[in-house]
This record gives C-alpha cells, sequence and structure tokens, in this order.
C-alpha cells in the first residue's frame, strides 16, 4: 500500500507499518543493487580473474 | 558424472547413489505436493480444521519452524555484529537451515489461505491493526534477507565461480552481509514477537492472555528470546545429524562449543522468564479472569497438565542445566540430548500457545473439542520437510558449506 491508494489514512499506524515495510525493502533494494552494480564495474575492470576469498 | 561441480578437495558419494535418495525422498515430496494440490483446488474441506480450530497443524508447524529456523538471525547477529568470528564455520548451514524453514513457513501459509492467488493482499489491502500484518511484512522480508545470504553459496560453486561477474557478485555480497544480517535480525525480532503477540492479545482467551508493555503483550519477548535460544539448538542439531549420515566431521568442535554455550545461556534465561511469567500468570491473570490453573488443562490426551512440565522442565530447565555446564556440553550424548530437547522445547511451546489455546473451553456451555489433521494436513506439512532433505542434499554435495570440511579431512 502507497499513499496515494484509496485506502490510505495518514495516521501512526499507516506510517509505522508501511514506514517499516517500505524502509527494510529499501536497505535490500538498495544493497542488492550496490552489489550488481559494482560487480558488473569490476568485471568491466578485468577484476575476479580466479581465486577465493 | 559431476565430479567438476562437487567443491574442491572434498569427498561426496557416487552419483548414483546421490540420486536413488532424491528419488526416495522425492516420492515423500510428491505425495505433498499432490495433497497440496488438492487443498487448492478443492478447496480447505480437505483438512480437519472446523469452529473450534481455525488455527490447526499448518499454523502449528508454521510458528515451530520460524523458530527452529531462528538460528539463521542469531546465528549471523552474533557473527556480523558482535564479531564472534569462529561462528563464519557454521554460519553458512545456519542460514541455508533458516532458508529452508522460512521457505516452508511461506510455503505452509500458501496451502493455508486457500486462495494464494490473492496473497498479496495483504502486503496491498493491510491491515495496520493486526499482529499479523507485521509478521507477513517482516517474514516476507526475511526470507528475501535469507535467500541474499543464500545466494553468494550458490554463487561460490566451482563451475559458477569461474563466471567473473558472478565471482564479483558473491565477494561483494559479502561485504556488505552485515548490513543484511543487521536487517535480518531487526526483521526477525519483530515477526518472530508479533507470532507471540498474536496469542497474547486475546484478551477473551484467558489462556493465552499476558499483560505487558505498551501494545506488546510478555509472550512477544519470550517468542522471540526462546527462537534465539532453540535456533542454535536446531542448527547444531541438523550439523549433527549431518555428520552422522556423511559419516565425517563437518564441523570443529570449538565451534559447537561456543555456539552451545550461548544457546544455553540463552535458554536458560528464557526458561527463568517463562517460569515467571507462567507463575504470574496462574497466580494473577487467570483468577482475575475468573479461573483456576487447572481449567486450562484436562485428562484427555493432548491437553493434560503433562505438557506444562514437558515444557518447562524437560525441554527447558533440563537442556539449560546440560548446555551452560561445561561437563554437559563436552559430553556427545549429552549435548545432542540437550539440543535435541530445546528444539522440542519451542515446538511444544508453539503447540500450546495455537492448539490448546484453541481448545480451552472458555464458555461454561463449552467441552474440549478434540482434533487429529486429516491425511492431507500430515502429507503438507511432511512436504517441506522432503523439501528440506533434498535441498540439503544438492546443497551439501555441490556448494562449500562448511568451510573447515576440508581442513578436517586433510587432518583426519
Amino acid at each position: 500500500m502507497l499513499p496515494f491508494s484509496f485506502e490510505w489514512i495518514w495516521d501512526l499506524s499507516h506510517m509505522v507499518f508501511m514506514g517499516g515495510l517500505w524502509y527494510a525493502l529499501t536497505i535490500i533494494g538498495l544493497g542488492m543493487t550496490y552489489c550488481i552494480i559494482k560487480a558488473a564495474v569490476d568485471t568491466c575492470k578485468g577484476k575476479g580473474g580466479h581465486c577465493g576469498h | 558424472m559431476d565430479s567438476a561441480l562437487i567443491p574442491e578437495g572434498v569427498k561426496r558419494c557416487s552419483f548414483g547413489k546421490f540420486i536413488f535418495w532424491i528419488i526416495v525422498v522425492g516420492a515423500v515430496l510428491l505425495w505433498g505436493v499432490f495433497a497440496m494440490l488438492l487443498c487448492w483446488f478443492k478447496g480447505l474441506n480437505q483438512t480437519n480444521m472446523n469452529d473450534a480450530y481455525g488455527f490447526a497443524v499448518w499454523i502449528w508447524a508454521d510458528l515451530a519452524v520460524i523458530a527452529l529456523g531462528g538460528g539463521a538471525f542469531f546465528t549471523g547477529l552474533l557473527r556480523y555484529i558482535f564479531g564472534k568470528d569462529e561462528l563464519k564455520n557454521i554460519i553458512n548451514y545456519a542460514v541455508l537451515i533458516g532458508f529452508i524453514c522460512y521457505s516452508s513457513a511461506l510455503l505452509i501459509l500458501a496451502i493455508d489461505i486457500g486462495q494464494p492467488l490473492r496473497g498479496w493482499f495483504i502486503f496491498w489491502h493491510a491491515n495496520v491493526h493486526s499482529m499479523l500484518t507485521e509478521v507477513a511484512f517482516c517474514l516476507s522480508c526475511y526470507f528475501a534477507v535469507l535467500t541474499i545470504e543464500y545466494i553468494p553459496l550458490i554463487l561460490e560453486n566451482r563451475q559458477v565461480d569461474k563466471v567473473p561477474f558472478f565471482h564479483n557478485l558473491s565477494h561483494n555480497m559479502h561485504g556488505i552481509m552485515a548490513i543484511f544480517a543487521a536487517t535480518g535480525a531487526f526483521l526477525s525480532f519483530f515477526h518472530q514477537g508479533s507470532l507471540g503477540g498474536v496469542a497474547g492479545v486475546l484478551f477473551g482467551r484467558p489462556f493465552a492472555y499476558r499483560e505487558g508493555v505498551f501494545i506488546w503483550p510478555w509472550t512477544f519477548f519470550l517468542f522471540t528470546w526462546s527462537a534465539a535460544a532453540c535456533g542454535p539448538c536446531f542448527t547444531i542439531l541438523i550439523t549433527w545429524i549431518t555428520e552422522k549420515i556423511t559419516r565425517k566431521k563437518l564441523v570443529k568442535k570449538n565451534v559447537i562449543m561456543l555456539l552451545a554455550k550461548i544457546a544455553g545461556w540463552m535458554l536458560a534465561t528464557y526458561t527463568i522468564a517463562k517460569i515467571i511469567d507462567t507463575w504470574y500468570w496462574a497466580a494473577v491473570t487467570v483468577p482475575s479472569k475468573g479461573f483456576t490453573l487447572m481449567d486450562f488443562y484436562s485428562n484427555n490426551p493432548l491437553y493434560g497438565i503433562w505438557i506444562l512440565v514437558l515444557e518447562i522442565v524437560i525441554c527447558g530447565v533440563v537442556p539449560s542445566i546440560i548446555l551452560i555446564t561445561k561437563t554437559g556440553r563436552e559430553s556427545s550424548f549429552l549435548l545432542i540430548s540437550a539440543v535435541f530437547l530445546g528444539a522440542l522445547g519451542a515446538c511444544v511451546n508453539r503447540w500450546v500457545m495455537v492448539l490448546q489455546v484453541m481448545a480451552v473451553p472458555v464458555m461454561t456451555f463449552e467441552s474440549w473439542p478434540m482434533y487429529f489433521p486429516s491425511w492431507q494436513e500430515i502429507a503438507t506439512t511432511i512436504l517441506p520437510v522432503a523439501y528440506g532433505i533434498i535441498l540439503i542434499m544438492i546443497s551439501y554435495r555441490y556448494l562449500p558449506i562448511f568451510p573447515q570440511e576440508r581442513q578436517i579431512e586433510q587432518i583426519g
């Protein structure tokens, strides 16, 4: 649910519940986006030829 | 045949033997899938749920696997946030077990809601006054976190790792894993707690009702606490079972000892909190609602007073004493008995907080309704177990789940 949905109400419950959900999803999304973009950049630079961590 | 996919320097059984066991467990899986399709196509009349048991064996299994899967978030918290570096040798397996537990929980919920195509309603048309909404949000997000924690393991497969992009992706994901682990711990705290909160706020059912802090009843905190205590016990138990089946040592003793010690102290403090909670409930809350303690226990086979003794004494006090004492942990028999009892304790607690809550009569004209699941419910509850075994078999064979395995094999 987003604030522009018809059933949205600007109260504490909606802000805490939905804010928490979008906050967690944002962290997960941004984290994965960072990893994927950095992996693509590293690969273009020729890193990761081979070895363990 | 598949030796190019097996991690370097470790031994695995023949491909034929592996496939044979996949087929055996796969047959059980298919039985569960058949029952699942029956429930989806014919409806929930395939179950023995009724007006008394709106929550039944599925919800018990759901809560139990979520508690047992708590080893992933708690071990991750200890490893990445509190810096317990030794646990890096068991964290992969804890993540795999957590991934299986949480995907199983979501699968069971998908069957239980009857109309899985409408599963997304809880996100878009959320009831923001329901603890179950919080559970759905945190459960789904945490499953995403567990998937993210499991992906680097897949990318570390010998052949996949040869692809530079996947190698870099795995490396980068390891680099920021602490952020994911912290997010996972935050999400786990709330969904484990809210599952307890669901029972604790039922003021019309004095067996479950508890007082608490602000909007959270004490059961909120007890559920989180018990998951953090019993989850690592389950991780140790499954590691031991895997070692017995593969006939080799996979994790060094000091790692198991550390996790067992932490789990022991968590279990001991949880058991003390649970005893205080039960005493206060029996002495203050229950009389205030017009009941006595024994009104909530019966001579029937499912809900006798024995269940309270089993949960608190046999599965709480006994394993706590074993796990917090060095001599107890050093004995292999006592250690495995203790972690088994600890894991069983979480299952018994969830049984009590789901099924006994439904069964206890609250009106003078009511009696104790009994419940036995239909074969479809049993098959769909066994389905995730078969799925978990298959995923462990595949992951163990092809992925570097146990970082110490090669070293132990060389020494041995």
